[in-house]
């Protein structure tokens, strides 16, 4: 375990000195993301603001929605996806191999090789979200509240991170998927409203079959102060079944890659 | 240029040939255009008690299922393309041919509209379906549109020359494109229908090159606009598109000069 923990310090300390060295980049890469965020709340505004509640949600609180994808956004950008992205190269150039000689666990590495240290941006720019719509409501979240929506939250970055690992497993099917990250990631950005805005069929997909509810809805809605402990419950049941989903799938794949010159 | 227009009709040949050949791959790209969707979720909802505007429902459906057609009918590429090909030095083999390398650039993206057509297709048969939108019947009303199409695509392949030209002079000009796209976004009625946003908002999108891009096509493909309104858009949008290809063409002969092949 410490071993490991010493790992991931290590990825890290090379992928923020690889960063450094792009300073340039870091700064307009920063303000981009900044103009992205409030880009996202412009449609938001224009619908919700000053109408009364639309599918149980008034502004304010769709707001602290937005805030939680922010987060999560920053998050699979900075953590997950550039990873991603690289192992897929890898499969596709036939590399891969030198990752799996090496003496660890080849998720493990697969999933650490690669962070953007300046997405924190991102977690900055979604907390500033939140506490702006705390101040629009005039109230304070629980502590109780907090405690279980920061639980939630890394529910979901658990549940984030196993769809993402089973697109990877995917690649050592279908060499080139290089687009298809770019396919979640635009899936992901659905995640941006509340999920009863959805109706129907949809709202059952995005609750169940990828789960961008439990994601960015459920977290807001417990910071909110609304979430009932079952649906909670259920929703961290339903991440260790897809954490553990994800692993499985992963080490089947790998135990079938056949290297690319094979 | 009697060559290249000789030549023309063999390139858009080639250029379909590799669209079908990396079908697929152009499928997974086409649907990762799922931003309307999620405006229309969030319209849809705020519209089902009461309408906005002169929106309801039915035609937030029509509309953004319109920008889906319009963006894929008129959409480029060019510019990630002609990055890639000066920093890798690609260019070269381009430049030797002799044909002018944006009349090849232009045939490859025109050459793949047949299959975006057929995957906008259901999409448009599906907003004619519901209801929410009088498409064009007449003749002239038709061929504004066509034309409104054929002049957003000259303004986005121009300005995309514009700022992948700019990769000669200097290294991130793909931020640069970024600060447009964002732009786009929100001035075009990508993610916002532009009658909705306050009127200083409108009349800004009005004299920028954004709306011609996308929310004009869109607002003559639904039958949101008279024919007042349809004469000066089609105006000032070709002038837009004139203006762009000039200052592009000029951008491009001053940055072939100054390329060295990286590497070569």
């Amino acid at each position: 375990m410490r071993r490991y923990l010493r790992l991931l310090a290590l990825q890290l300390r090379m992928s923020v000195a690889l960063g450094a060295q792009y300073r340039w980049d870091f700064l307009t890469q920063g303000a981009l993301s900044m103009v992205w965020t409030v880009l996202g709340l412009v449609p938001l505004y224009v619908a919700l603001h000053g109408r009364p509640a639309v599918a149980g949600w008034t502004y304010e609180q769709a707001l602290v929605v937005v805030g939680w994808f922010t987060v999560l956004k920053g998050v699979l950008d900075g953590a997950v996806n550039p990873s991603l992205i690289l192992v897929v190269e890898h499969i596709r150039k036939g590399t891969l191999d030198f990752v799996l000689m090496k003496p660890a666990d080849a998720q493990f590495l697969v999933s650490t090789a690669r962070f953007e240290p300046w997405r924190a941006i991102d977690l900055v720019a979604g907390v500033a979200i939140l506490v702006w719509a705390f101040r629009l409501m005039g109230s304070l979240p629980s502590a109780g509240g907090m405690a279980l929506s920061v639980a939630l939250l890394t529910v979901a970055i658990a549940v984030l991170y196993s769809t993402w690992i089973v697109v990877v497993a995917a690649a050592f099917w279908v060499v080139r998927l290089d687009n298809l990250s770019y396919l979640m990631s635009s899936l992901f950005d659905f995640g941006r409203w509340p999920v009863s805005i959805f109706r129907g069929a949809v709202r059952l997909f995005f609750t169940f079959v990828v789960p961008i509810a439990l994601m960015t809805t459920y977290p807001a809605e417990a910071l909110l102060g609304r979430l009932a402990p079952t649906t909670a419950w259920l929703g961290m049941a339903g991440a260790l079944v897809f954490a553990l989903g994800g692993r499985f799938i992963f080490t089947q794949a790998i135990g079938r890659y056949t290297s690319a010159s094979s | 240029m009697k060559a290249a227009l000789s030549a023309y009709p063999t390139l858009l040949r080639i250029g379909f040939a590799a669209a079908v050949a990396y079908r697929t791959e152009m499928l997974v790209w086409m649907l990762t255009m799922t931003m309307p969707f999620v405006s229309l979720a969030l319209w849809s909802a705020v519209s089902a008690t009461a309408p906005v505007g002169r929106f309801d429902q039915k035609s937030f459906v029509a509309y953004f299922l319109a920008t889906i057609v319009v963006r894929q009918l008129s959409g480029s590429w060019v510019v990630w393309e002609i990055i890639q090909e000066i920093k890798s030095g690609t260019l070269s083999s381009r430049l030797l041919k002799p044909i002018h390398p944006l009349i090849a650039y232009s045939a490859d993206n025109l050459a793949a509209t047949p299959l975006r057509v057929l995957f906008a297709l259901p999409l448009a048969l599906i907003g004619l379906a519901s209801g929410g939108a009088v498409l064009p019947h007449e003749p002239r009303t038709i061929a504004a549109f066509l034309l409104s199409l054929f002049g957003a695509w000259v303004i986005t392949f121009f300005v995309m020359v514009i700022v992948g030209s700019l990769s000669f002079f200097m290294e991130s000009s793909m931020s640069v494109f970024d600060i447009w796209l964002a732009l786009f976004m929100l001035l075009s009625g990508y993610l916002v229908p532009l009658e909705l946003f306050p009127s200083w908002v409108r009349s800004l999108a009005e004299a920028l090159p954004f709306r011609y891009t996308l929310g004009f096509p869109v607002e003559v493909l639904i039958g949101m606009s008279d024919d007042a309104a349809i004469v000066r858009g089609l105006a000032i949008q070709f002038a837009y598109g004139i203006g762009a290809a000039i200052v592009a063409l000029a951008l491009w002969r001053a940055g072939v000069r100054r390329f060295g092949a990286f590497g070569g």
